[in-house]
Parts: structure tokens; sequence; C-alpha cells
């Protein structure tokens, strides 16, 4: 009877997010500055060609691009969270995001903005990003687990902002320096059909692998030897699981820049509405964060005549909830 | 006392020591572990306990000896078969994560399930059976955060249980429980043991040995030191060359109680 309940009650919110997704997308398409601000009619899609070619060309892909990113940074938040245990850490903390930015602004520079090769960059150097928290916090002699892998997290972040720095000294101050300088700022307003359509393996592949694992990723947020005597191969099912989520990050990470914290409050809030199981959280985490970053991205592009940068929207509202988010939770968990 | 059904666990000249440590934390252990009985691993800290459960779990390879499982070498298991023969109870456990009691214990499912594998109803059943079997249903929904110690023991049993193994393997399950939960997980580990599961566990405190095992096994220095029912193994002879302090083995209703000598 409580169970069933309980069970209908879970059934409610996934039905109000999958609406609430649909309702944010379809809002977003008419949402903007043409013809005039904040609202287009539906019924001009009919009428003006220019108001046809804005949504089929700009608008639409722009808002797969920030579904897609939302998405991937929220679920790849998740898998970062439960692999290390440690739920405070996500993208903009283990040195993925600045890796990848890292990796990004190196292609712009050196390989003359190939969009392939910005990419695959930005892939390279996100993996050594995670790579390296890991080892140095492997080396640490101070704390515990959680705060090792905070500390070198933070340290290898700063050995890559400090290379984007030393990228930007470096760089044209005519051509490439407003592009990286645009670009680290973090927003979509470059994104066509063909940034969409880049990004789109690269997430796919990442998602869906998360998506398939998502209940072995419980196994791992134990400790090591309860996920061993649970048959668990721990090894190869956190590299699966990292590679996905590094791949997925480092996908939109190349094109809309540096995003910081939807990857880490994202995934709270789907524990707090689902528990913390992976198998409802990663779905969750999917639809919340895309719902997240279409909401902001289309603020970015309506709420001004210029383009506020995307990256300043989901610091500001994340911050914000990030706060709620812990001012009401249970102090029971003990770092 | 139940007739014992042969040789579980086998254990030749067990040796372990850890890289670039030449000390021998287990030095030549020889041990057969019976079938179906419950069996205490008794001895002070450091004496070697947590090894030898690591290497039955698969988690550490001996420097030399074997050991074999129901006739089986432990090495020619999978890791998967490994998980379904023997169930690990870890001391204490931490997670950072607010699971629910229910989704814990289900986690205990992992050996019967897939790399991408989600639970089935059946797995969600036998789940909810072993809560229970160990009364935890009415905590099914609650944060495994929020339990009290002996509530999170039993939970710990139950998603051992939940891994339908033959042998259930728990590392010190009393060590931080007042009098009153540790009555609760001996009772629980005595009746698992009466529907047919093997019990092994670890544990310093020589009463809780006694209370519940049929057979115990005393270890020093990363050897056997003596193994038999609790009558042969406590004694204080043995006792105090173990633990190095002067004991006294005093029988209350046929049990032996191990008290501290304060005499001399």
């Amino acid at each position: 009877m409580v169970i069933s309940r309980f069970l209908k009650a879970r059934a409610l919110r996934w039905g109000g997010l999958l609406i609430g997704l649909l309702l944010v997308f379809t809002a977003s398409i008419f949402i903007g500055r043409y013809p005039q601000p904040y609202w287009m009619p539906p019924r001009l899609l009919q009428q003006d060609e220019l108001a046809r070619q804005l949504v089929l060309a700009l608008r639409l892909p722009r808002l797969l691009a920030a579904l897609m990113m939302g998405a991937s940074l929220a679920a790849a938040g998740n898998v970062l969270q439960m692999v290390f245990r440690n739920p405070l850490v996500g993208p903009g903390i283990l040195g993925v995001s600045q890796g990848a930015g890292f990796g990004a602004a190196l292609a712009i520079i050196a390989l003359s903005k190939m969009p392939l090769a910005v990419e695959l960059s930005a892939l390279l150097f996100a993996s050594l990003g995670l790579a390296l928290s890991y080892l140095i916090a492997r080396q640490l002699h101070y704390g515990g687990w959680v705060l090792r892998l905070i500390l070198s997290g933070i340290a290898v972040s700063a050995l890559f902002s400090a290379g984007i720095g030393l990228l930007k000294y470096l760089a044209d101050p005519l051509t490439q320096l407003p592009e990286i300088t645009f670009w680290l700022l973090g927003g979509l307003w470059s994104v066509t059909w063909r940034e969409a359509l880049l990004m789109l393996p690269f997430v796919v592949t990442g998602l869906i692998i998360i998506y398939l694992m998502r209940w072995r990723l419980n196994l791992l947020s134990l400790s090591e030897e309860t996920a061993f005597s649970l048959g668990s191969r721990m090894g190869r099912e956190r590299a699966l699981l990292l590679a996905g989520a590094v791949a997925a990050i480092a996908a939109v990470t190349a094109v809309g820049g540096v995003i910081g914290w939807v990857g880490l409050i994202i995934p709270h809030m789907a524990r707090r509405l689902f528990g913390a199981s992976a198998q409802r959280t990663v779905p969750a985490t999917i639809l919340l964060g895309a719902i997240f970053v279409v909401f902001c991205d289309t603020m970015a592009r309506s709420l001004r005549p210029g383009e506020i940068p995307l990256g300043i929207i989901t610091s500001l509202l994340g911050a914000l909830i990030f706060i709620l988010l812990m001012a009401t939770v249970s102090a029971r968990w003990k770092p | 006392m139940e007739a014992l059904t042969g040789t579980l666990i086998s254990i030749q000249k067990l040796s372990f020591s850890y890289d670039g440590d030449q000390r021998r934390v287990l030095d030549g252990l020889t041990l057969d572990l019976p079938a179906g009985a419950i069996t205490a691993i008794l001895g002070p800290n450091g004496v070697g306990k947590s090894t030898l459960i690591h290497i039955l779990l698969g988690i550490l390879k001996p420097t030399s000896g074997a050991i074999t499982i129901s006739g089986k070498d432990i090495q020619r298991y999978s890791r998967r078969e490994l998980s379904r023969l023997i169930a690990f109870v870890p001391q204490s456990e931490y997670t950072a994560f607010e699971f629910s009691v229910l989704d814990y214990v289900l986690m205990g499912r992992a050996p019967h399930m897939g790399l991408l594998g989600m639970p089935t109803q059946d797995d969600l059943a036998s789940t909810i059976e072993r809560l229970e079997l160990l009364g935890l249903s009415n905590l099914a929904r609650r944060s495994v955060l929020e339990l009290s110690g002996g509530e999170r023991q039993l939970t710990l049993i139950a998603r051992a249980l939940a891994q339908e193994p033959q042998v259930l393997l728990l590392d010190e399950p009393t060590t931080h429980l007042d009098l009153s939960n540790k009555n609760r997980i001996l009772t629980t580990l005595s009746k698992l043991n009466k529907r047919g599961t093997s019990v092994i566990f670890t544990t310093h405190d020589p009463d809780s040995a006694a209370s519940i095992a049929q057979n115990l096994v005393l270890m020093k220095g990363g050897r056997v030191l003596s193994s038999g029912t609790a009558e042969e193994v406590l004694t204080a002879e043995g006792l105090t060359e173990t633990y190095g302090v002067p004991v006294r083995v005093v029988p209350v209703d046929g049990q032996p109680v191990v008290l501290l000598d304060n005499s001399g």
C-alpha cells in the first residue's frame, strides 16, 4: 500500500520531467528577439520566411546543442561523483572541463580551428586532466580520499587555467584571442547544424554507455572490497564509464566552452527526486540537465539585445540552487 | 549440534606478505573449514585475520600455499562464480550517497546480473524476502545513512544474503555494537546457519566466538594456534599466549567465559 503510493509519486515525477523538457524545448523555439523581444507567435512560421529560416537554421541546432550539453554535463557529473565516491566533485573540479578548455584553445591556435581537431584535442586533454587529478590524488599524503581528490583536482584545473592564460597571451589579438575569450566564457551562439552534428556521435556514445551501465555504477560507489566481493570488475567498469563521461564532456566543451555547475548540482537534484540509485539518477540527470541548460541558454540569447554568456547564467542559477540544496540537506553525510 | 558435512574450504600452508615487506602476515597457515558450520576466527588485532579474509575473497593473491573451495582451487573460480559462492560482510562500510535500504540490499543481486543488467521483479522479490528474514522490511525506504549501528550491520548481512551464497564471510561483525545489537547479530547468524548457510566470522572477542560458533580457530602470528570446539580452544594458556594478557576461563551454564585475570 505504502510502496504503491510511493511508486505512484515517483511515476508522477518522471512524467513531470518529460513534460517539463518538452515544454521548455517547445517554448524555446518561439522565445528570442525576433521579430520583437521575447516571443515569436507560432503562426509566423507559416507566414514569414525569415522566421522559418531562423528557427530551422539557428534556433533548432542551438536548442539541440543545449540539450546535449545539459544531458552530457549532468550525466557525466553523476558518473564522476559516484565513481570517485564523492558527491562534491564535478567536471569543473576534477580537471576535465579545464583540460577540455585547454585542448580546444590549443587547437584553435595551433590547428587554426578545424572543428574536428578542436573536438579531438579537447577530448585528449579532458582525459589527461582526469587522469592527472586521479594520479596526483593517489600520491598525496594528506587527508582522506575525498579531500585529496578535490585538492589535486583544483591543482590540475589551475595548471590548465594557467596554460589557457599562456595561450591567450600568445594568441593573435585580432583573430584568435577574441575567439578563445568568447569561447571560454561559454556559450552556444556559434552553433549551427554542423557543430550540433559534430557533437552528436560523441555525446550519444558517451550517454549510451552511461545509460546502459547505470545500475553497475552503484557498485562502483561502494568500497573497493565490497564491489570486488559483489563480482564487479572495477578497473574495467570504471574505465568504461569514465570514458563515456569524458567523451560527452569533451564534446560539449569543445563546442560550447567551459560551462560550470551543471555537472555538480543536477546530480544532487536528481538524488533528491529519485533517491541515490544510479538506475534512476542517470535518466533523471539526463532529463534535468537538458531542461536546465536549454532554459539557461534561452535566457542567455533572449534577455538582452546582445548575448549573455551562457556560463554566467548557469553559474548564477547553479550556485543559487546549490546553496538552496545544501541549506536544506540533512547533516548526515560527513566527508 | 548438527553433523558437519565435510570440508568446505581447505587452506594449505598459506603465506602472505605485502609487496616490499619482509614480514609475513600469514605464515604457513593450514586449516580446514567445515561445511554447514559456524566458524569463528579468533585472535587479537593484527594477527592476520583481515588478510585471510581478503585472500578468501580473491582480493589478495597468496605469496605461497593453496586454497581449495569445494575441492576446486580458488584461482580457478571466476570473479562472478566466487561472488555467488562467498558473500562478504565488511566490519563497516562508508558510503557518501543516501541509498535506500532496499536499493542497497538490491546490490547483492549483482553476481546474478550481467554488466548491463538491471534488477528484475525476481531480484526485487528476493531482496524483499531477505529484508523480511532479517526484520528490516519497515526500513526498506530509509536511507542507509540514517540507520543505527545494529540496523546497518543487518543491512550489510541482508545484502550478502541477496547474493545467495553458500558461505557468509563476516569481518568483525559485532565489534562496534552494544550488547543488545551484538546479541541480535549473533542470533541472526545462528538462524541463518540453521537454514543451511555456512558462516565464517572473525572476531577478537572470545565470548562472541564461544556463544554461537561450533568451530573456533585461534590465530597467532599468522598461524593457527589451535582449532576445535569452544572447550578445546578457549583455554587459559592458549588465550594468554595469543592476547598477551593473563586470562581465566570460567564455565558458565556449560559455556566457557573468558575473564581478565587480575589476581596476580
